[in-house]
């Protein structure tokens, strides 16, 4: 497994003021909403969002997907680190 | 002519709630209507308050509390706690004039999600005479303190034209230092009060170009600081917008006295028939009302667009525009460089734009309407 950035493993992703992760009843799928965006979240998206409560850091949340999809740590570590550092440039996610 | 069922139209996202017309500015390019809608027909509390329930049951996840100025409905906090009840993600709209700060912190308490705040131009003196208001924009500078002490996320909106265009790099600058996360750079869209405007409002091409270039670069230099989002200048592109993202597809706005239309300015569009949530429910209305099935899917198409491999990406434009440039709103956009008759748009916008700076033609209400 390759290491985290240490600066990366330990950031806490959590949600700015004015994005809301929903559970949308309505379609039964999960929206990420912001400014004048919102964005469909397919499962794996949905999955990843749900365990940024603002509490865990970056490498917890990676042990967390690696043991529910019993998965390469190294694999989940890019995809979840490629998905949240998008939605930080596009100020839907505080690190 | 395949009519549209319940089953092939989708669920609407986003509700755009003109609480009211009234408004303390002036500006030439409003999005409401010239037959502006006063106050003694503005729906109720209680109305208002149904129809966000309603719209949280249908699917709408977010909600643009918008007007006129919605600051001047006193029931506004009372608003935004009912959205916020039920779900609903709340953005307002303001012009920041009458707005406190201890509305800001009631807003803030009640659950507000976002605020959008327009500015007229990043020079004081040309912003206050283009929103025809006397010490609007150091009133706006204030009331964006407010709501970045307040913590809430802003956009800010600043609408684009021949006056200010030259400064449209300066506008980003300014959201940057009032704290925006976000700004809307929006070149005119010539409905509404703007269409009268035209002539006063739009900047020629090499104007427009430089400053979407400008917009460009800033957009690569402040990636990850600020979101710079472009509404487009309609009349100097090569491809319409997919207006409201597709006729009656995504998008509902309801008028101050709770008439219901596809976008703000379908009103303009003769014969169309539009039913208002004091008869109908917003359900009925979204799959069943003449206005909202006029123009879904691509059965009304003409040609180009109807065997056009872009039919569903932009809709064929803007319908309010087919009738405005030409009269007819079941042709093709004539922003399409498809359009038989494109070429009217770019002469449009070059006679426009070397024209005369006439006064502006301010938006207000009619003598005999409060």
């Amino acid at each position: 497994m390759t290491e985290l950035h240490n600066m990366l493993s330990t950031s806490i992703p959590k949600f700015p003021r004015g994005v809301r992760l929903k559970h949308d009843e309505a379609r039964q799928e999960w929206v990420l909403l912001a400014p004048e965006r919102l964005i469909k979240c397919d499962p794996i998206a949905a999955a990843v969002l749900q365990l940024c409560d603002g509490k865990r850091s970056l490498s917890e949340i990676v042990k967390l997907l690696a043991s529910q999809f019993n998965a390469d740590a190294a694999i989940i570590e890019r995809d979840v680190t490629a998905l949240l550092q998008g939605l930080s440039d596009k100020k839907m996610v505080q690190m | 002519m395949e009519i549209p069922t319940p089953s092939t139209i989708g669920l609407p996202i986003g509700l755009l709630a003109e609480l009211t017309h009234r408004c303390p500015l002036a500006c030439p390019y409003c999005s409401n209507p010239v037959a502006l809608e006063g106050r003694n027909t503005e729906l109720s509390t209680e109305g208002w308050k149904r129809v966000f329930s309603e719209a949280a049951k249908l699917g709408i996840l977010q909600v643009h509390l918008s007007g006129g100025e919605p600051a001047a409905r006193r029931d506004i906090v009372e608003l935004v706690q009912h959205c916020a009840s039920v779900g609903l993600y709340t953005n307002l709209i303001t012009s920041g004039i009458g707005v406190t700060e201890k509305l800001i912190s009631e807003l803030a308490e009640a659950g507000l999600d976002h605020i959008q705040l327009s500015i007229q131009d990043s020079d004081a003196e040309s912003a206050d005479k283009i929103a025809g208001y006397k010490g609007a924009f150091a009133k706006k500078k204030i009331v964006a303190g407010w709501i970045k002490a307040a913590e809430f996320p802003l956009t800010v909106n600043a609408v684009m034209h021949r006056a200010n265009i030259a400064r449209s790099a300066a506008m980003v600058e300014l959201a940057i230092e009032l704290g925006a996360s976000r700004v809307e750079i929006a070149h005119t869209q010539y409905y509404g009060w703007a269409l009268p405007n035209r002539a006063a409002l739009m900047p020629s091409r090499t104007e427009t170009e430089t400053a979407v270039a400008e917009i460009d670069a800033l957009r690569k230099r402040h990636h990850g600081e600020i979101v710079i989002d472009l509404v487009i200048p309609d009349y100097h592109a090569t491809y319409p917008k997919a207006c409201m993202g597709g006729w009656a597809k995504q998008f509902i706005n309801v008028t101050p006295s709770g008439k219901v239309i596809p976008c703000h300015a379908s009103e303009t569009i003769p014969g169309l028939e539009f039913w208002n949530v004091t008869e109908h429910t917003l359900s009925d209305i979204w799959y069943s009302s003449p206005a909202f099935n006029a123009y879904r899917g691509i059965a009304w198409m003409p040609e180009p667009c109807r065997s056009c491999d872009r039919r569903e990406i932009d809709f064929g434009g803007c319908r309010c525009q087919a009738f405005a440039i030409l009269g007819d709103a079941n042709a093709t956009d004539p922003a399409c460089h498809r359009s038989p008759h494109h070429a009217l748009m770019t002469d449009i916008a070059e006679v426009d734009s070397n024209g005369a700076i006439g006064d502006y033609l301010y938006r207000k209400f009619p003598a005999n309407v409060a």
